[in-house]
């Protein structure tokens, strides 16, 4: 069934106080759409609930990447073609860039937000695992103020978040204290582009005297939305990368894991290459420790 | 579920136009059957497969993914507007000399994408031309040719006389 434009409504206030206030006045009744690389997919085939929609795509307040001595800021409507155009960022969050370059096309890149990204919480995110890894914070906006939350804490279930319905995705912070660090990202999918991660892993990394002295491991396609794997990132931290640390932190990968079958691969299929993906960084990171 | 649709106004091939349509109907609906510019082609709906292709703001977009309303005050830029005072455009001259259009639906599509590429990046690799071209689908050519036209566009080396090109690859 196609969707038909005539049963639904779409506003453009034009500015993020307008935007709130309509928010705050009817709260859950409006739909924020950006670039609609989502929810225009579900309005072609006839599955698009929302009747009420308001547009954010235009909207300077929330299209901006803002850089300090400390933090980088994005507004929650940058695109990832503006992701991957900020030399700046690009240089010290690399797997930010890295992410945005794997996001369906160049037509879908210069409309897919990063905030929409994450509102609409497909376990299968291209950004989440990096900005999990990037210990991210999200900032939510509404009439009555704004906050601010870990990003590891955003998700709470499959395609569900901590907003307010009167809430807005507002700004994602990065802290700039990665410059040091070892980034690791891999994906696997059916193709380089278009794709959606069969699986997918991302690992930053510090290692002091031969072990590891800081770790923060993510995954998309893992868990019914994308997540840090706290217990593997324990059985590694403190340990010197050898072959019995690699073995503990597969096996608890393993059980941390909790992938499932569905029509673009299997949960086996994606427990064994989430393991060989992590054994990859691994290696990266063992043969780092022996350079240095 | 409103009395009237709001008139939406943007700039069409460089021409000021008015819309009046519902503000989620998809631009690629608007192009087609409010301004009847049918060279935009649907393929998936569902922005998998580029064949519906514009640039809007100078961005490349698909167009069954933008709500009209989202154009308003934008500057769109449809297959129709690729060639000037009847001359083609070098990509679709390239297109012509080096076989890079069959059936012709990815066609339009590919062209914009195309045209998008090149005017960012004048002499793109053919790993560029690759990724440029990733959100179009051609079930025809096998790319190859497609590829080679945009090269071909990039570089202005002459193109193979079609003696000299194999029938199959």
């Amino acid at each position: 069934m196609r969707g038909n434009a005539e049963a639904h409504d779409l506003i453009a206030p034009g500015s993020l106080p307008a935007v709130l206030d309509l928010l705050a006045s009817a709260p859950g009744e409006w739909t924020p759409i950006a670039g609609g690389t989502e929810l225009m997919v579900a309005f072609a085939a006839g599955r698009l609930g929302a009747q009420k929609l308001v547009n954010l795509w235009g909207i300077p307040d929330l299209r901006f990447i803002q850089a300090t001595s400390s933090s980088f800021v994005i507004g929650a409507c940058t695109t990832f073609l503006d992701l991957r155009a900020h030399v700046e960022l690009a240089a010290e969050f690399p797997l930010i860039a890295k992410s945005a370059s794997w996001i369906g096309s160049i037509a879908n890149q210069s409309r897919a937000t990063l905030g929409g990204n994450l509102a609409n919480g497909s376990p299968a995110a291209d950004s989440s695992p990096a900005l999990l890894v990037y210990d991210a914070e999200i900032e939510m906006v509404s009439k009555r103020g704004s906050r601010r939350i870990p990003y590891a804490e955003f998700h709470t279930g499959y395609k569900q978040n901590g907003m307010a319905p009167d809430e807005l995705l507002f700004a994602i912070h990065l802290s700039r204290r990665f410059r040091n660090h070892r980034h690791y990202l891999r994906k696997v999918g059916t193709r380089r582009a278009m794709a959606i991660s069969k699986v997918a892993l991302a690992a930053t990394a510090l290692l002091k005297n031969g072990a590891v002295s800081e770790i923060r491991l993510a995954a998309a396609s893992l868990a019914p939305y994308p997540m840090r794997l706290f217990k593997t990132e324990a059985a590694l931290l403190g340990q010197p990368i050898n072959k019995e640390t690699m073995l503990a932190a597969g096996r608890t990968l393993l059980a941390e894991a909790q992938p499932i079958d569905d029509i673009r691969s299997t949960a086996d299929y994606r427990r064994r290459v989430a393991a060989n993906l992590l054994q990859e960084f691994l290696l990266e990171l063992a043969a780092e420790g022996v350079s240095r | 579920m409103r009395d009237s649709w709001p008139t939406i106004h943007f700039t069409i091939n460089g021409q000021a136009c008015a819309v009046q349509a519902p503000p989620l109907k998809r631009l690629l609906d608007v192009l087609r059957e409010d301004l009847h510019l049918t060279g935009t082609k649907e393929g998936c709906g569902e922005g998998e497969c580029g064949s519906c292709s514009v640039r809007m703001n100078g961005e490349l977009v698909n167009s069954c993914l933008v709500p009209v309303l989202q154009a308003e005050g934008a500057v769109v830029e449809t297959v129709e507007g690729l060639a000037t005072n009847g001359k083609l455009h070098p990509i679709q001259q390239a297109f012509l000399n080096c076989g890079g259009a069959q059936c012709g639906i990815c066609t339009p599509g590919m062209l914009m994408a195309a045209a998008q590429l090149i005017d960012r990046n004048p002499h793109p690799t053919m790993a560029q031309i690759r990724e440029g071209l990733a959100g179009n689908l051609c079930r025809c050519t096998g790319f190859i040719r497609i590829f080679e036209s945009v090269l071909a566009a990039a570089t202005q080396t002459p193109e193979p006389a079609p003696e000299e090109t194999p029938n199959a690859r």
